[in-house]
């Protein structure tokens, strides 16, 4: 695929074929792709420097067609999971499991890691929403999908469900604690499932779509509440969790909350701000005195209206990362393999690749009851 | 915790990974030699930069490796090398980033047209989804896509006239 603007992408058929740039790369032929709500940010012309003719997609799993004369733990014709964060090993930050830090992975930022697909803020990598992909530091991150694994669940290890159970992780949930997660969208899902593999003892979910409340209401066996009919999320937390606010706050939106019209104009219509916060400000304002806020909902790298007085006064904790895929993928393998986590449950589309256009249009604007939609590419078709 | 994993037995897993000893994952700050040390890694073998790589001045060189499609070029290019000028943290890096981006959209459809290729803007809109999924809103976007080419062509039309007439007065 190749990106035109905000709101165009197009199918590409004379893309170059990625070549080995590095010992260390491998040529991957991708199987299947996801489009992420990260993808809609870039989609939407907010992140900056994504240059036209990107190719996007950090969330795929194919087979190894060529490595590098480094590459030690690969062959070709391996099939890998390939986590969404580029990552070399080597440095301070991958020595110590921050995956989603690597600080030799993009040269255009120093405040992000390199992320596969996802504009030169963060690396200048093309993506696996494509028929082959260019992976950097091969010996690292890409992990064997084990024999028993269907591929449906492989695609969404890259980092829908690691981002979820780190959201819930970095919750420091102890057991019996009230969890209320911000986004019922396919990382919210996954937030709101892991939680109790945390010891949660009641999970709240809130967003204004319908159909996505209706599906994480059974799927993740939680509460689930519409923003829009509650009128004042925080003052409906204060109340069901009688008046003290919830013990973990988790924002799985991001920059594109909606349900506040100062933040939606000055964050998504003048970008006065990097998005809008509405989603983070429910969560700091919902939390406990001395609660924990855990934030993976992206923002922008400028800067964004949040109520940190409130941050002082009430002794918030917060954590925020991008998920560290290869950090989790044992034990989340392990919840997989023990039917403890249902990763494909929440793919309601597959696409092939030729109709990407259409794939990020009904994403976005959340058509035909949209949570996770995957393109195949046409050889993995036959 | 054993009373309430029995509340809990309806959910397959619950609490299995309620104490972090038990947990190598979890998140605490894992201390190592080099901490402190400033950036004394063994780095990895450099990729060659065949092809403009701007980097944050934020750091003193290219990481060891980097993505190379697409390089900065024409007027967009200039802005993005003006911006690398700027930290990371100043709005002038990001804005001029993001204007930088809408002019490269621009050049993008200048350079499709050049090579032929007049771009299919209903197809990379997602306009056949549009109209599968959701005619009502498809319906309503025409509506107001006529609308506004009309009333445009009317205040066109009105100056045009405006113009015969000051026209015929010379
Ligand atoms: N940190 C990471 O590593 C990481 C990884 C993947 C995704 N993300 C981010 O997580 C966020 C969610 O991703 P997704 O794929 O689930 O996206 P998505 O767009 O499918 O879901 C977002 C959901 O939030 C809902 N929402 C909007 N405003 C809200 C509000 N004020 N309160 C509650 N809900 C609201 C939307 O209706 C939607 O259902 C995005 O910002 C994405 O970039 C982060
Ligand atoms: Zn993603
Ligand atoms: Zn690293």
């Amino acid at each position: 695929m190749n990106f035109r603007g905000p709101f165009r992408v197009r199918l590409d058929r004379d893309k170059p074929m990625p070549q080995i740039e590095h010992s260390g790369d491998a040529i991957v032929r991708v199987t299947r792709s996801c489009i992420c709500g990260s993808d809609l940010h870039l989609y939407h012309g907010l992140v900056p420097d994504t240059r036209i003719g990107t190719t996007f997609g950090h969330e795929f799993i194919g087979v190894v067609e060529e490595i590098g004369d480094a590459v030690q733990n690969l062959k070709v014709g391996d099939n890998v999971i390939v986590p969404f964060n580029v990552a070399c090993g080597k440095c301070v930050f991958c020595e110590q499991g921050l995956f989603g830090n690597c600080h030799e992975s993009n040269p255009q930022a120093t405040a992000v890691g390199g992320i596969f697909g996802y504009s030169h803020t963060a690396g200048g990598f093309d993506g696996g929403q494509a028929e082959y992909v260019r992976v950097p530091y091969a010996d690292v991150g890409p992990t064997v999908i084990p024999a028993d694994m269907d591929h449906d669940d492989a695609v969404l290890l890259t980092d829908v469900v690691p981002t979820g159970y780190q959201a819930a992780e970095m919750g420091g949930i102890k057991p019996g604690d009230t969890v209320v997660v911000f986004g019922a969208g396919p990382v919210g899902i996954m937030a709101a499932k892991s939680a109790w593999l945390f010891g949660a003892g009641r999970v709240i979910v809130i967003d204004h779509l319908e159909y996505r409340l209706e599906f994480v209401k059974n799927y993740a066996q939680c509460e689930a509440y519409n923003f829009r009919s509650l009128e004042d999320p925080v003052l409906f937390i204060k109340k069901t969790t009688d008046w003290m606010g919830a013990d973990v706050c988790i924002d799985a939106v991001g920059c594109e909350a909606a349900g506040d019209a100062l933040q939606t104009i000055t964050g998504r219509k003048l970008l006065l701000q990097a998005g809008s916060a509405t989603a983070l400000h429910w969560a700091i304002n919902s939390v406990k005195k001395g609660g924990i806020v855990s934030i993976v909902g992206v923002y922008g790298p400028t800067g964004n209206l949040i109520p940190i007085g409130n941050v002082v006064n009430k002794g918030i904790t917060i954590r925020a990362n991008q998920a560290s895929v290869k950090r989790l993928l044992p034990r989340l393998i392990e919840h997989v393999q023990a039917g403890r986590l249902n990763p494909k449950g929440i793919i309601t589309h597959r696409i092939p690749l030729e109709e990407v256009s259409d794939a990020y249009h009904i994403f976005s604007a959340k058509l035909d009851n949209c949570i996770k939609p995957v393109l195949i590419p046409p050889s993995a078709r036959k | 915790m054993k009373k309430l994993a029995s509340d809990f037995s309806h959910i397959n897993g619950w609490g299995v990974d309620a104490d972090p000893l038990d947990v190598p994952n979890y998140p605490m700050k894992h201390r190592t030699e080099n901490d402190n040390k400033g950036m004394v890694w063994e780095r990895p073998p450099q990729q060659p930069e065949l092809v403009e790589i701007l980097h944050s001045n934020e750091r003193p060189s290219v990481s060891a490796v980097f993505g190379t499609p697409n390089p900065p070029s024409g007027l967009s290019g200039q802005l993005r090398r003006f911006a690398f000028k700027y930290s990371e943290s100043e709005w002038t890096h990001w804005l001029s980033l993001l204007l930088a981006d809408r002019i490269n959209m621009i050049e993008g459809i200048r350079d499709d047209i050049k090579r032929g290729h007049f771009p299919d803007f209903f197809t990379e809109l997602g306009g056949h989804s549009e109209w599968k999924y959701n005619k009502i809103g498809f319906a309503k976007k025409v509506l107001t896509g006529i609308a506004v080419t009309g009333l445009l062509v009317l205040l066109i039309k009105g100056r045009d006239d405006d113009d015969s007439e000051n026209d015929s007065d010379d």
